[in-house]
């Protein structure tokens, strides 16, 4: 007997449906693991490092709201990808390693180099594409990089960064210098081959690196569940490598966990597979009208808010004032001011600079 | 002099620069214990050892990606393709990663790093073994190209690949590996990147042709001799940068021209060389300049159709009678 056929408008391939949360009983990856229950005193962090990462994530927070308000004004061009919302992942990632450790991430990188020594004047100038950027108004938005202080930079082909990370890591045991590597990535990379080339390679030859996805739920405009099957995390399994997931709302949390995950990496020279779970703020470019979730989802990751959680850590552990809040968000307003200030006086860079930087020696006979 | 096989040639390169520079390794598939799918790495793993010789799954993209990582931070890797053909799946990469990284970062980042392997056909193996990538690569700035002829270039140029600071692509064949050539004893024998030879000397007309196909026009020359055509040989063994200078004063002196390009025709080397010459050597043209390449078509498995794909000597003959009007 031949099988029924189904109707062409029962046929479908991609799962459907709008939001993370708000599709039926599909709803994977996406549940956020409970924070830690431990103060900073009991994870060795002082009251000054709990204020100093307050002030970190709002200084991505404001740097963010202000670029976009640039960006929207037309005072410069090119891709935008905001990181709002996942600023504990930066910090509380750059508290948990070592100053020498290495960072890569891919283009929604403003977080990731203003916690790793980008001022905030050098990123505000390589979003305007100035000479006086980070790198040198060549790569912009999606490019930041501080070498000198391990971070690697941002990167714009989804998944093309993680074997790079994972070469980062490499030489480090090559040369046993005890360095640990990060490389985040986000879940719309998790699909790409380039992880599981790199994970399986890493497992095999034991490299010291960390793989993080920073799960904001969406890659570009499609849900987890529609881009990714199973749970994200369990991509480990395949590798037999050792795994979490982490609540990406608390950095307290990302902090401990990180801390735990670095020192197990240093020790035994082995990787580990993070999924940190978190929410994008915004969309994924500036030119993305959001359609594929509901405003109800938004705002209650609002209530979640990373930012407004370490603040009112901070009041409600009498750690320090209102008016120490105030002062502080007073201050890196002003910052942030003068970066925009100092972008627009920067100058463009030169003509001849079109031909710097491709190549390490200054007289390469370029074609023409 | 000493006479060395094409492998053992780039075999020699690889081992003198990894003896005197600790940063140097070696990453590919069936590079170590194996000792090389074609033997080009034999006895490196015996003499430096698993952390330096390093056995790859076949990931082509991810192994060429953590090669342009650990060559970021601070080491110089040498990238083995079983054959570029396979290296299109590490395209991202070359492309995107090793050719571009330090200009987006303003300079931030040194790529040291050499990916090599055999390039173009080695005889039936159909269609997707068969491509010539050098002037897919040369299209991409931020990249250098090498595709050599003889065991002596391949040596001086690869030491010389392994020592440059940026990524530089160093092309060989499967069908050239067993080729016997002289290469100089001189202690530390290098050829810079980036200068063509001409290889043999000629008055009648000028043939360009490198990697396999020099073979084929040095066949064609030959052949030609006997009728008492002259032919010069321009090798221009460095793909990019391309030294046009030495190629336009062969053409200043026979005022024709032939360009032999074991790749397709649409946008290849040929296409490129044939544009130089008529921007730098137009007033000194006596013919149109011709090309022998593959034709527009995938590469055929059956021996009577891979023989008509292949350019042969007589294609380059018939070029050479077209330019010179002997026929």
């Amino acid at each position: 007997m031949a099988k029924k056929e189904k109707n062409a408008e029962e046929v479908s391939f991609t799962p459907e449906g709008t939001g993370i949360r708000t599709n039926g009983e599909i709803v994977r990856s996406t549940e956020l693991p409970d924070p830690t229950d431990k103060k900073h005193t009991d994870l060795d962090l002082s009251d000054e490092d709990v204020v100093d990462m307050f002030e970190q994530m709002y200084l991505q927070r404001r740097f963010e709201e202000r670029a976009m308000q640039m960006y929207q004004k037309g005072k410069f061009g090119g891709f935008l990808h905001l990181y709002m919302g996942q600023e504990a992942i930066s910090t509380g990632t750059t508290y948990a390693l070592n100053d020498d450790d290495d960072i890569i991430t891919a283009y929604r990188d403003h977080g990731w180099g203003l916690v790793r020594g980008v001022s905030p004047k050098e990123g505000m100038a390589e979003l305007y594409g100035k000479v006086t950027g980070c790198s040198k108004g060549k790569g912009g938005s999606m490019h930041f990089a501080n070498v000198d202080k391990h971070f690697w930079g941002g990167y714009g082909i989804v998944g093309g960064h993680i074997p790079l990370g994972g070469g980062i890591a490499f030489a480090n045991k090559y040369k046993q210098n005890g360095r640990v590597t990060a490389c985040f990535l986000g879940d719309g990379a998790v699909p790409q081959g380039a992880l599981h080339e790199t994970l399986n390679m890493s497992q095999n030859w034991g490299l010291p690196c960390i793989y993080a996805v920073e799960n904001n739920g969406y890659a570009m405009g499609t849900a987890v569940h529609r881009h990714s099957v199973g749970e994200i995390v369990d991509r480990a399994d395949g590798f037999s490598m050792k795994k979490m997931v982490i609540n990406g709302m608390d950095v307290l949390t990302v902090y401990e966990k990180m801390k735990e995950i670095a020192d197990d990496v240093r020790e035994n020279s082995e990787p580990w597979f993070v999924e940190i779970r978190t929410y994008r703020y915004r969309g994924h470019s500036m030119s993305d009208p959001m359609k594929y979730r509901t405003k109800e989802e938004l705002e209650e990751y609002e209530q979640l808010d990373p930012v407004e959680r370490i603040k009112n850590y901070l009041l409600d552990e009498d750690i320090i004032d209102e008016d120490k809040v105030e002062e502080i968000e007073d201050s890196v307003e002003d910052t942030v001011m003068e970066a925009i200030d100092f972008a627009e006086e920067s100058d463009f860079p030169e003509k001849e600079a079109l031909y710097d930087h491709m190549f390490a020696e200054d007289d390469y006979p370029f074609h023409r | 002099m000493a006479e060395l096989q094409f492998r053992e040639a780039i075999r020699a390169a690889i081992d003198e620069e990894m003896s005197q520079d600790e940063d140097i390794f070696v990453m590919g598939e069936e590079v170590a214990e194996y000792d090389g799918a074609y033997k080009v790495t034999e006895g490196l793993l015996d003499k430096h050892g698993p952390k330096r010789m390093i056995d790859t799954p076949i990931s082509e993209l991810g192994f060429a990606g953590i090669g342009v990582g650990a060559a970021m931070n601070g080491l110089r890797p040498i990238v083995e393709f079983m054959t570029f053909n396979f290296a299109v799946l590490a395209a991202d990469q070359i492309i995107n990663h090793a050719s571009k990284a330090r200009y987006m970062t303003g300079g931030q980042v040194e790529i040291p790093i050499v990916f090599r392997g055999p390039n173009a056909s080695a005889g039936q193996l159909s269609a997707t073994h068969s491509v010539s990538y050098d002037a897919m690569y040369a299209h991409f700035p931020g990249l250098k190209v090498i595709y050599t002829s003889e065991p002596a270039d391949a040596k001086g140029l690869l030491k010389s690949a392994i020592r440059d600071d940026n990524p530089v692509l160093f092309m060989e064949s499967e069908q050239m590996y067993g080729l016997k050539g002289e290469v100089p004893d001189e202690d530390d024998f290098t050829i810079p990147i980036g200068k063509a030879k001409v290889k043999r000397e000629g008055s009648d007309v000028t043939v360009i042709a490198h990697g396999k196909m020099y073979h084929v026009a040095t066949q064609a020359a030959e052949k030609l001799a006997k009728e008492d055509v002259d032919v010069e040989i321009v090798d221009p063994r460095t793909v990019k940068p391309l030294d046009i200078e030495t190629i336009v004063k062969s053409i200043r002196k026979t005022n024709r021209c032939v360009i032999v390009d074991e790749a397709h025709p649409f946008g290849g080397l040929a296409a490129e060389v044939g544009y130089l010459i008529q921007r730098e050597a137009f007033d000194y043209l006596d013919a149109p300049v011709q090309r022998v390449t593959l034709p527009d078509t995938n590469a055929p498995f059956a021996k009577n159709l891979f023989d008509e794909w292949l350019p042969s000597p007589d294609q380059v003959i018939d070029a050479i009678n077209t330019v010179t009007y002997r026929k």
